[in-house]
């Protein structure tokens, strides 16, 4: 992308300052011209757009502008530390803003605005701030939604590690759409949009500690857009929620807890890549607790748990989308699994993080 | 996956139940009680409790978890042992991933980490040498836990240590044997046995000519077995036929990996490496006589025991703590009065709640606390 020397803020058109060092030192966090060059170089310019051009202290929007998008605000925040910030499929600004739009689209919210603020470890590479920023940036504008306010922090070596970014989200919510954690009821479908656990086992190879060469990406990605595609073919569906930390097992009692049903899943229609089941073996991991970045688990009344899937399928994020399991009779709050073997296993909420087993 | 789905088909496994029960039908059972089969390793029972086949077996057979996870049988006093290593400011102290989460008398592993302790996990003791090579101005102590599995490896990374004349390398050595804790497990009063799978990964190791006194001594029946859910069920198959036939004997079952004779190389990196210790003491279990290794005076230089002032002192199991008799298979996790309530895989008194291999563990994760409990 072109670094647009010029802004237009709407009103009036102000030259973007510069940076002319390599690395991010205490002085961008100062207040003064160093951090005002910093953010115009690496965010304004990144960013594009007019709503953040004129940096006032908040970000400004027209309510009825709002409103024409439904009845409710949906408002969402999360942070990412994640580390390599770089790795294969992503980055940690992909991530944030793929994170934040899909904790705002899950709850039938149309995403809009985001925030970004970012804390920087002094000696962070200024290309790589900007290389960040752009990610970002793309990622925003295929994702239709516009980064409006921010915030930059710079701290001393050691207090973070590289960049922590905040990204707070603003969607709404059309009238019609009722989705809730307690809303599952006996019978009805679980779906997933494809194969759990690449971003997880992604980011743990990325990491390099135990040296294992695989070619997993993460799954990272926007997922407004296949779920608007659900929504449209499946109107009553109860509850979606994307798996993120603690993966599919951890929503999953989520839900069987908060609805006070039981939840049963077969192992044999679980979609999980050759590459993820083997690198779990190798290390004593459970691959329905490592993280995705871009799977929903969707529950679906059974009359319409069809055209979910059916619209899934025609989505190109949902592809490999499958159904794998139900919700049951069995025991309130408690998840299980049929076993590729036929037995049945409890399927519980992880304890602390996943440790790898010594033998 | 090539390997390993051919070992886990159910159909294949409700081919082998069925043999099972038509085993167990013809048999002529304990007039009070279940078959007990006891699975000596934390892998099985992991295996196990993974793949639900407990619930799968007839209910005439009922499974015991044995001793064999390292991290379970750790006593409390050990780990405060490396609590204090790891907390001098000079030392990288190097770990597998569960050994963090093992409560010591003060706190765990995990704890010192956040505390400030600077706690690495690693995957291989090759990864704790590495880390000295890149940290020469640090001392790094690699714990060197598990049984003859993982001591071939640790054995390994000391040589390799001293030939490339790394110096701030050392181990703090917890390994421990297989072969006196069965004896002892079989020598504890009042213990009702029927037969054992025999651990899989060890015997790699050190083969299977040293359990013959099991079959011999004590005229129990052992299968060694593989991990895989369709290697456990054949194994408890062929326990069973010895037991129907009123044999004995040590069988293989998990002869692709298992030799009969062992792993030479293994062997002999571990006998140039160790020695005996008088005795060790495991929790749950007390001391048990040469159930551990120590490094040979010869390798020293290498040993944290030597390096460091390390407090060793013995800290008693909680009282409330029951692990003893479930390794012993006295009584089932549930029995336990701590059990679920005040230890949980949260806030675990006992190992056995730790490790995802600790039957505790299995049997919370895996089989619902309230279901057991109530049950009771």
């Amino acid at each position: 992308m072109n670094v647009a020397p010029f802004i237009n803020t709407g009103i009036h058109t102000r030259k973007l300052g510069k940076v002319n060092v390599q690395t991010v030192t205490l002085a961008h966090g100062g207040g003064g011209k160093a951090m005002k060059d910093l953010i115009d170089d690496v965010f304004v310019a990144a960013f594009d757009n007019r709503v953040l051009a004129p940096l006032e202290d908040q970000a400004r929007f027209d309510l009825n502008e709002l409103a024409a998008h439904g009845d409710r605000l949906a408002f969402t925040t999360d942070s990412f530390v994640v580390d390599p910030i770089f790795f294969p499929g992503g980055d940690i600004g992909k991530l944030a803003v793929c994170g934040t739009v899909n904790d705002l689209a899950v709850g039938g919210a149309t995403p809009l605005y985001l925030s970004c603020a970012v804390i920087i470890e002094e000696g962070l590479s200024v290309d790589v701030l900007r290389q960040v920023a752009r990610s970002m940036a793309t990622t925003a504008r295929e994702a239709g939604v516009h980064i409006v306010t921010g915030d930059t922090k710079v701290v001393q070596r050691g207090a973070c590690d590289k960049l922590f970014i905040t990204t707070t989200g603003i969607g709404v919510i059309r009238k019609d759409r009722v989705l809730g954690v307690d809303n599952a009821k006996h019978g009805d479908v679980v779906l997933v949009n494809g194969l759990l656990g690449d971003h997880g086992a992604a980011i743990l190879c990325a990491r390099g500690d135990m040296e294992l060469d695989t070619l997993i990406e993460t799954d990272c990605a926007c997922l407004h857009g296949l779920i608007e595609a659900i929504l449209a073919a499946a109107p009553g569906i109860r509850f979606m929620r994307d798996a993120t930390r603690g993966g599919l097992a951890t929503v999953l009692n989520e839900i069987a807890d908060a609805s006070q049903v039981a939840i049963e899943i077969d192992e044999v229609s679980t979609p999980i890549r050759e590459e993820v089941k083997a690198f779990c073996e190798i290390l004593g991991l459970d691959p329905l607790y490592l993280a995705n970045e871009g799977k929903i688990v969707v529950i679906a009344p059974p009359e319409q748990a069809g055209a979910a899937l059916a619209a899934m399928r025609t989505h190109p994020l949902g592809v490999g989308a499958c159904m794998i399991g139900r919700v049951g009779q069995g025991e309130a709050g408690r998840v299980t699994m049929r076993t590729v073997f036929g037995g049945r296993r409890i399927v519980d909420m992880l304890v602390g993080e996943q440790l790898p087993r010594i033998c | 996956m090539k390997y390993l789905d051919e070992f886990r088909d159910g159909e294949k496994a409700r081919f082998l139940i069925k043999e099972i029960e038509t085993l167990v039908s013809g048999m002529t059972l304990p007039a009070d009680r279940p078959i007990y089969l006891m699975e000596v390793c934390g892998g099985h029972t992991h295996s196990i409790f993974r793949y639900g086949l407990e619930g799968m077996l007839p209910k005439e057979i009922e499974l015991i978890h044995g001793p064999g996870c390292p991290v379970c049988v750790l006593p409390m006093g050990r780990v405060d042992d490396c609590v204090s290593i790891a907390e001098n400011p000079k030392v990288i102290f190097a770990t597998f991933g569960d050994a963090m989460r093992v409560p010591g008398s003060k706190k765990s592993l995990l704890q010192a980490k956040a505390e400030g302790a600077d706690v690495r996990m690693v995957y291989s003791p090759m990864d704790a040498l590495a880390l000295a090579r890149k940290n020469p101005d640090r001392e790094v102590v690699f714990f060197g836990l598990g049984f003859e599995t993982t001591m071939p490896s640790t054995a390994l990374t000391i040589l390799q240590a001293e030939a490339d004349g790394v110096a701030n390398f050392s181990v703090f050595c917890n390994h421990i044997t297989i072969v006196p804790t069965i004896k002892a497990i079989l020598d504890s009063p009042g213990l009702q046995l029927d037969g054992f799978l025999g651990p899989g990964h060890v015997s790699m190791v050190i083969g299977t000519a040293p359990y013959e006194f099991i079959a011999n001594f004590y005229k129990k029946p052992m299968v060694v077995a593989g991990f895989e859910p369709l290697d456990i069920l054949q194994s408890i198959w062929m326990v069973l036929k010895q037991i129907k036939e009123g044999r004995s004997e040590i069988e293989n079952q998990y002869a692709r990996i298992v030799p009969d004779g062992g792993n030479a190389a293994a062997l002999s990196a571990v006998s140039r490496v160790y020695e005996l210790r008088e005795f060790f003491e495991w929790r749950g279990l007390g001391s048990i006589d040469h159930s551990g290794v120590k490094l040979r005076e010869g390798y020293a230089r290498y040993d944290a025991e030597q390096k460091f002032a390390i407090p060793n002192l013995k800290i008693a199991d909680p009282k409330s703590c029951q692990c003893g008799e479930v390794l012993k298979g006295v009584i089932k996790p549930w029995q336990c009065k701590v059990f679920g309530s005040a230890c949980t895989p949260e806030t675990p008194l006992g190992a056995l709640m730790v490790s995802s291999e600790g039957a505790c563990a299995a049997y919370y994760q895996y089989g619902g606390v309230k279901r057991y409990k109530e049950a009771v």
